[in-house]
């Protein structure tokens, strides 16, 4: 018992990836070490090509590591599985479908044997806690992108995963649809407290939300440069904690180290 | 859904209840056209009958020879034997589309669903699909006659084979464009095979397979004129067409083909609506 107490939730362990190609392979990650405790809001942040993406596909599991391991539970990840659901860039939604049955098709696939009943109290739970309850029933091609992405969201956590993972989730959003969004998310993580590993372009999005800011390296052979805690008190408001000089500390190492200590060679 | 198709029935009802004189004469752009296309080309034909020019019936003459004029008024016509209306030659050969155009959407559907999920299957048999789809379906008539001895199966295979690769082909094609997302969520949630299928493979290829169905469609209703032609003997629009040639009905032969067309643009018009209908909202 003493173990799986002090064991953190993830743990990457010197993870590599590398990527063969017609000029020979190339290195996008190299000897990544991190470790993530139960109930952690993580973002990964850095330039385009760093390999943001091909990390949190190894925490998917869509991808396998070259090197090293990522371990869930002290076990090594080996292909994909509803405790790790993902909230992708295109939201991934299937769109003959209704909100409401992309929802029920997640919990009806993860948890076959649920009674009918609570499946459909699960869905319109979900959807109603990001704000779509009355538009459970609407098509997917009739939604706007803000709306697709609430869907993807109730659709990620109504299948109760351990680690929710979110690729740039607010990138394609206008400004303040992803501010109520990342309002909502911060909201709904703070009632089901699941460990989240989220990519953001976005400096301000990570102070708002994350728990510890993971920079990476540029690529080839991109690693982690620097871990930055967070630890503005939560529930956090967004014009309390913009007023705190601390903000401002932490916004200016996080720019210092993406435009200066590595800066990218072409524009951002 | 509910919502929409009562929408689309009250916005006609409003424009009906406009005189219908102004509704013709403000959408005169719409029917005029084609009104006046085609009623000149029935002109041009009728002159160059009329002089001599070519030895085809006057357009007129199908209603002023009596022959031709029984057979427009009369479709339904049964004396026994090949000696049919138009409706029962017409149904014979629909009939026969039928059966080899299902045989044709079944196999298509199942056998490209199953290459296009398999790439090495796909790159093992496309050469040859694209290769067999390529002979037209005149030439498989005497490879049908030889392989079956009658006439019945041999047309129904000649269908089948001229219709099946639009099919399979565009099914395969459907099911590798299923966008890799879809694939991903199917694989984090582990759905079934079955739940895959139906729920993820199925409505996405859905639109493509619809496609390789319209086409066939077409294809299936020519490839049943050629296949009747040299099968005598049978009751079919084409074998009627054939009949009329060699006893040199000529008009006959010209009704027989305004036929042959018209029921191929209702078919062609059919899968259209079917498709809009089953695939609303793709």
């Amino acid at each position: 018992m003493i173990t799986t107490a002090t064991q953190p939730l993830l743990r990457f362990e010197g993870l590599g990836k590398v990527y063969p190609t017609p000029t020979g392979p190339y290195p996008v990650l190299d000897n990544v070490n991190l470790q993530v405790e139960q109930g952690e809001f993580i973002c990964v942040i850095g330039h385009s090509g760093c390999g943001k993406s091909t990390l949190l596909n190894m925490v998917s599991g869509f991808s396998k590591p070259s090197s090293g391991q990522v371990l869930l539970n002290g076990v090594p990840i080996e292909k994909p599985g509803p405790d790790r659901m993902v909230v992708f860039q295109g939201y991934a939604l299937l769109p003959w479908m209704t909100a409401y049955e992309n929802v029920y098709l997640a919990i009806d696939s993860v948890k076959p044997k649920l009674p009918d009943r609570e499946k459909r109290d699960v869905a319109m739970e979900h959807l109603a806690m990001v704000g779509l309850y009355k538009a459970s029933d609407k098509k997917i091609t009739q939604l706007s992108g803000g709306m697709k992405q609430r869907v993807a969201i109730a659709r990620a956590l109504a299948i109760r995963p351990e680690v929710l993972i979110l690729d740039e989730p607010f990138g394609a959003l206008d400004a303040i649809t992803k501010e109520e969004l990342q309002e909502e998310l911060l909201q709904i993580w703070n009632t089901q407290k699941c460990t989240v590993l989220m990519i953001t372009h976005d400096i301000d999005e990570a102070l708002f939300l994350a728990d510890r800011l993971v920079m990476m390296t540029n690529g080839p052979a991109a690693s982690i440069g620097e871990v930055m805690p967070i630890d503005f008190p939560r529930p956090r408001n967004r014009e309390d904690i913009m007023e705190d000089p601390k903000y401002y500390e932490l916004r200016n190492t996080a720019l210092d180290f993406l435009y200066n200590r590595f800066a990218h060679d072409d524009m951002e | 859904m509910v919502t929409s198709p009562n929408d689309g029935l009250s916005s006609p009802r409003k424009t009906s209840a406009i005189n219908p004189l102004t509704w013709l004469l403000r959408n005169q752009g719409n029917w005029l056209p084609p009104l006046l296309g085609i009623g000149g080309f029935l002109l041009i034909w009728q002159l160059t009958s009329a002089f001599g020019v070519t030895r085809l019936p006057s357009p007129s003459s199908l209603f002023t020879e009596e022959r031709t004029r029984i057979l427009i008024f009369y479709p339904f016509f049964d004396r026994g034997g090949l000696d049919k209306g138009l409706f029962w030659q017409t149904f014979a050969s629909l009939g026969r589309v039928a059966q080899g155009y299902t045989i044709a959407a079944l196999v298509g559907i199942a056998v490209g669903i199953t290459v296009g999920l398999k790439p090495t299957l796909n790159r093992a048999f496309d050469p040859l699909f694209q290769f067999l789809r390529m002979v037209a379906p005149l030439a498989w008539v005497p490879i049908a006659l030889v392989v079956f001895q009658k006439n019945q199966p041999a047309a129904i295979f000649v269908i089948f084979i001229t219709a099946v690769w639009p099919i399979l082909i565009n099914t395969a094609e459907g099911v590798r464009q299923i966008p890799q997302d879809y694939r991903n969520v199917a694989l984090v949630l582990q759905m079934s095979k079955g739940r895959f299928f139906s729920k993820v493979l199925i409505p996405s290829a859905l639109p493509y397979i619809f496609t390789g169905l319209r086409i066939s469609i077409g294809l299936a209703w020519l490839a049943i004129i050629a296949a009747e032609i040299v099968m005598p003997g049978t009751v079919g629009i084409g074998f009627f067409i054939w009949d009329a040639y060699q006893q040199n009905y000529v008009g006959e032969i010209v009704l027989g083909v305004i036929w042959i067309g018209a029921i191929g643009l209702i078919l062609d018009r059919l899968m259209v609506w079917l498709q809009t209908r089953i695939a609303a909202g793709q």
